[in-house]
């Protein structure tokens, strides 16, 4: 799943991996593609992350991990770095997701009276990256769909979805609602269909697999 | 002509913030966490503080022992996930909470430094992030109001300075270091080197001594500034 998400990333995009699986992303990347990974803290040009004997301790991403810098990186100051976010230079963004809705709204920043650790900039990739694409196990720990018609939880942006790569597939957001793309080897298509607590629809023809 | 030095004892300068006062504090993560600031308002004492800063740091790190220490009744921030002291302290009421988004907290800090009364943003618009906030019509499109923050007292880490209180930051410690350190009405700064004057480059130089009012040299650097083992 996370080697399908990258193929999403195209060459000569700016893009910023979220937290969590879509940091893995990168992992998935040939060592010469042509990106610019953008990180909240203050870096384009993100390099490889390093081990704590070889971090530079003033070089985090905005998970905190020790990374690197490649050549052509920049630093700059929190403002600018939201410039970059909210002005559209951001063509791609990775996000976690607690539940995504089958109009694409996200909700991945907080669980009332259980997990409330803040928004940080999740808001502004969701709301105002070109293109936000999810990440996500297709339920939860406890069999729960993620994908519903409605999130129950608070939202962090409206129908900003395009995409979500999951464990199972990969289903595109559009005006009829969640849509099979592709689908998990090893899966059906009823599985998915069993999996996700919203109309799914699947296309009458044979789907790729990942 | 000579440019006047901001140089000063660490506690000297510390003793001016008072109870009751609001106080930036820079850096995300360790980075640009001016950590031996921290240590000395701990030291001074001052209660019932507001303090804004990105996050929390870790337990047992950074602004982490002011908030052990029942001295900050008010955080303004965009995350605390890696404090579970801060989460803790925040559902028991014993810590007041606001939660900004990070670029939008940003952007407050820069309109109070530039003199600025608010900013206009659509972030939040359709969520709860947005609830209770003045909402105003503008060329056509519909936003929130975010009244700028300004504070009594900037806490700032720089790499480099010179003795009229130029500023330069390294890596990712720059941060939210050069927008608070336009933003409060005093404002003390660490650098790990204090060089002689014209030994910063003008060029190089990322905050102009005028907006800083007191500059202390960090020794050694104490481990809380080193790399975190997980």
């Amino acid at each position: 799943m996370v080697a399908r998400a990258a193929r999403e990333i195209a060459p000569g995009m700016v893009v910023n991996l979220g937290i969590g699986l879509p940091t893995k992303v990168v992992n998935h990347l040939p060592a010469d593609f042509p990106v610019c990974l953008h990180t909240e803290n203050g870096l384009t040009g993100i390099g490889p992350t390093l081990p704590p004997e070889k971090a530079d301790r003033n070089l985090i991403d905005a998970g905190g991990a020790y990374v690197s810098t490649i050549p052509g990186s920049a630093f700059f100051d929190s403002a600018t770095s939201f410039a970059i976010v909210r002005s559209g230079r951001l063509d791609l963004t990775m996000l976690g997701a607690f539940e995504v809705s089958a109009a694409g709204d996200l909700a991945n920043w907080r669980i009332p009276g259980k997990f409330s650790p803040g928004v940080g900039g999740g808001i502004e990739l969701a709301q105002k990256a070109r293109r936000v694409v999810v990440l996500t196990t297709h339920t939860d720990r406890a069999g729960n769909a993620k994908l519903k018609q409605e999130c129950s939880l608070p939202l962090t942006a409206r129908a900003c979805v395009s995409r979500i790569f999951t464990d199972m597939a990969v289903i595109d957001i559009t005006a009829v609602g969640f849509v099979l793309v592709e689908i998990a080897e090893g899966v059906s298509a009823a599985d998915v269909v069993a999996a996700t607590d919203a109309p799914l629809v699947v296309p009458d023809m044979p789907l790729p697999t990942f | 002509m000579k440019l006047p030095d901001k140089r000063r004892a660490i506690h000297d300068a510390i003793a001016e913030i008072k109870d009751g006062d609001t106080v930036m504090i820079g850096g995300f993560g360790v980075p640009g966490t001016p950590m031996t600031l921290i240590h000395a308002l701990v030291d001074h004492g001052a209660r019932n503080l507001t303090l804004i800063k990105n996050d929390a740091n870790e337990p047992g790190m950074g602004i982490d022992h002011l908030l052990q220490s029942g001295q900050v009744a008010r955080l303004i921030t965009t995350h605390l996930g890696l404090n579970c002291n801060a989460i803790a302290l925040m559902n028991s009421g014993k810590l007041a909470v606001e939660f900004n988004a990070q670029g939008i907290l940003a952007e407050r800090i820069r309109a109070g430094g530039a003199g600025i009364g608010a900013i206009l943003s659509d972030i939040g618009i359709g969520t709860e992030l947005a609830d209770g906030k003045q909402v105003v019509e503008m060329q056509g499109k519909v936003y929130v109001v975010e009244p700028a923050l300004r504070a009594d007292v900037a806490l700032i880490h720089a790499d480099r300075a010179d003795s009229f209180g130029n500023l330069a930051y390294v890596a990712t410690a720059r941060n939210f270091n050069p927008l608070m350190a336009t933003a409060a009405d005093c404002v003390i700064a660490e650098a790990e080197r204090v060089l002689p004057l014209g030994q910063l480059r003008a060029d190089d130089v990322h905050t102009p001594g005028v907006f800083v009012d007191h500059l202390t040299e960090l020794g050694e650097l104490s481990k809380e500034y080193a790399v975190v083992r997980r």
